[in-house]
């Protein structure tokens, strides 16, 4: 173990631009794929802060007793889909209406406004379908006079969702794809430079597995060299991009890790596939 | 034939093709046992080469079995290889030293890479390369040598894990009269001391004097065997 450490101490000191060329590609690469990550996390966090405001609105037909709706309330509560129900008085509503729409404080009346009921979903029952569902239900009390869900925003919620899904998942892959290419081509020309070494060690008898053990630390030490290099930068643009643009969520720390984690397995399978290919031609 | 004496290199029938390219055998048979010096000779391409590639098994026969040291090319495994190739010494023309270290960091890496005790290296370095007669040089890196010094750190490495054989393949191919002689004297002495040498050539002249066998090989056929013929008594 200590010579294959030693080895790869020889192999940086002999061509240490080639190393630090080859830890810079690996980090550039994971940045590059990080950043991505980033954004596509904070549109996924954004949507799904937009997606908690789904609610349907149940108007209640004027005079209804009190009791009626309470007894609703209850039933509406026991749905599956529902996560909760708040009964909004004529006068609550007169309230909120008066914070929300300041300038015309003064035109609204008491009796302007109906009482309804505000129904909140659970998270994963609030597609279109579900919250069309939920509405049907509500329609069916016989003191509910009209049904307002914004049909209309909840679909093309969920279409803009599906875009930002898809389009994350195969830019994330083709990310992903380059930079392992790149990653790897990087370190067969680290183990390219060191052909030579290899035939030696196979002349004078060394097996296989002591050929690679250098390699195979090279490689896993590039990637994660790389890998922290690359969550610094990322936490350096995330820092710049909250400063000037908007408040950037950061991953959470296991993400980071993973992060890291990756570029090592990267940098690893990279120096065995290319070091099996030395070894093979013979 | 060697009469009597432990066969360590034998070939059966082996032939060795490319899709491109000469330096294939066909059908090569002979043997070569302990302690013996054999030459092989004859034009480039003819498959002197080859020949030393399959002793050490960098290549593997098309067809024919070659034999070393009980291990076979039909059925070798790559650790075996690995361990066969400890017990062989390989030289070449061209020294393949590893240029960013010095003569004796070069000869210690064979010791190093095949697991040897770190405490039993230096002695062993050190007694193999005032063996080869570069005992005030060990420090030096292999571009402040000469060729025909270069070709002694070769030997070095090749001998310090105590082969039975040395395969050279053209060893003096690139060094001047002088250096050649030198190193040629260097292995028959180590032939002397009781390593088997198989030895690649075009000096037809060296294969002569020495009064060594000699297997001439002509596209990839061998086309004499001077054991098969009466020979004078060797001088060394």
């Amino acid at each position: 173990m200590s010579l294959a450490l030693r080895e790869v101490w020889t192999a940086f000191r002999r061509a240490p631009g080639l190393g630090v060329l080859s830890v810079f590609t690996v980090a550039f690469s994971l940045f590059a794929f990080g950043l991505f990550g980033l954004v596509a996390y904070n549109t996924r966090l954004a949507l799904e802060r937009l997606e908690e405001r789904v609610e349907i609105r149940a108007y209640v037909t004027e005079g209804t007793e009190t009791d009626a709706v309470a007894a609703a309330l209850g039933d509406i509560r026991a749905f599956p889909e529902v996560a909760n129900v708040i009964y909004v008085s004529p006068e609550d509503a007169l309230k909120k209406a008066r914070v929300e729409m300041a300038e015309f404080k003064d035109v609204f009346e008491p009796e302007f406004l109906p009482a309804s009921l505000e129904v909140r979903l659970k998270a994963g029952n609030r597609g279109p379908d579900q919250v069309r569902a939920v509405a049907k239900r509500l329609n069916g009390y016989p003191f509910v006079d009209d049904v307002r869900y914004g049909e209309e925003w909840v679909q093309k919620f969920y279409s803009v969702r599906r875009a930002a899904t898809a389009a994350g998942i195969i830019l994330g892959i083709a990310f992903a794809f380059a930079a392992m290419i790149i990653i790897g081509s990087t370190i067969r020309t680290s183990v390219l430079a060191r052909s030579r070494e290899i035939g030696i060690m196979r002349l004078v008898g060394a097996t296989d597995g002591f050929i690679r053990a250098p390699f195979l630390i090279d490689g896993l030490l590039k990637g994660l060299i790389g890998g922290v290099m690359a969550v610094t930068l990322m936490w350096v643009t995330r820092a710049a991009l909250t400063a000037t643009v908007f408040a950037f969520q950061f991953f959470p720390t296991p993400v980071l890790l993973l992060g890291i984690l990756v570029g090592a397995i990267i940098g690893l399978l990279g120096s065995a596939l290319s070091v099996g290919r030395q070894l093979k031609r013979v | 034939m060697s009469s009597g004496s432990q066969t360590i290199i034998k070939f059966t029938s082996v032939s060795k093709s490319w899709a491109r390219g000469s330096g294939g055998l066909q059908k090569v048979s002979f043997a070569a046992a302990k302690g013996e010096f054999v030459f092989l000779t004859g034009p480039s391409g003819a498959g002197k080469s080859t020949i030393l590639k399959l002793c050490y098994m960098d290549e593997l026969p098309s067809a024919g079995e070659v034999r070393v040291s009980g291990v076979s090319s039909l059925n070798a495994k790559r650790t075996e290889i690995s361990r066969l190739r400890r017990k062989l010494g390989i030289v070449f023309q061209d020294f393949r030293l590893l240029e960013d270290r010095t003569a004796w960091a070069n000869v210690a890496f064979a010791l190093e890479v095949t697991g040897t005790h770190h405490k039993a290296i230096p002695p062993r370095v050190q007694k193999v390369l005032e063996r080869v007669g570069l005992g005030p040089k060990m420090q030096a890196m292999p571009s402040e040598l000469s060729g025909g010094e270069q070709q002694r750190v070769a030997i070095a490495r090749a001998l310090v894990n105590d082969p039975f054989v040395l395969l050279a393949d053209e060893p003096t191919g690139n060094l001047d009269d002088r250096a050649s002689r030198a190193v040629f004297q260097l292995l028959k002495d180590i032939n002397t001391s009781g390593t088997a040498v198989m030895m690649a050539t075009h000096d037809l002249d060296l294969v002569r004097s020495s009064g060594f066998r000699s297997l001439e090989l002509n596209k990839g056929a061998l086309v004499y065997d001077s054991s098969d013929a009466p020979l004078p008594e060797k001088e060394h």
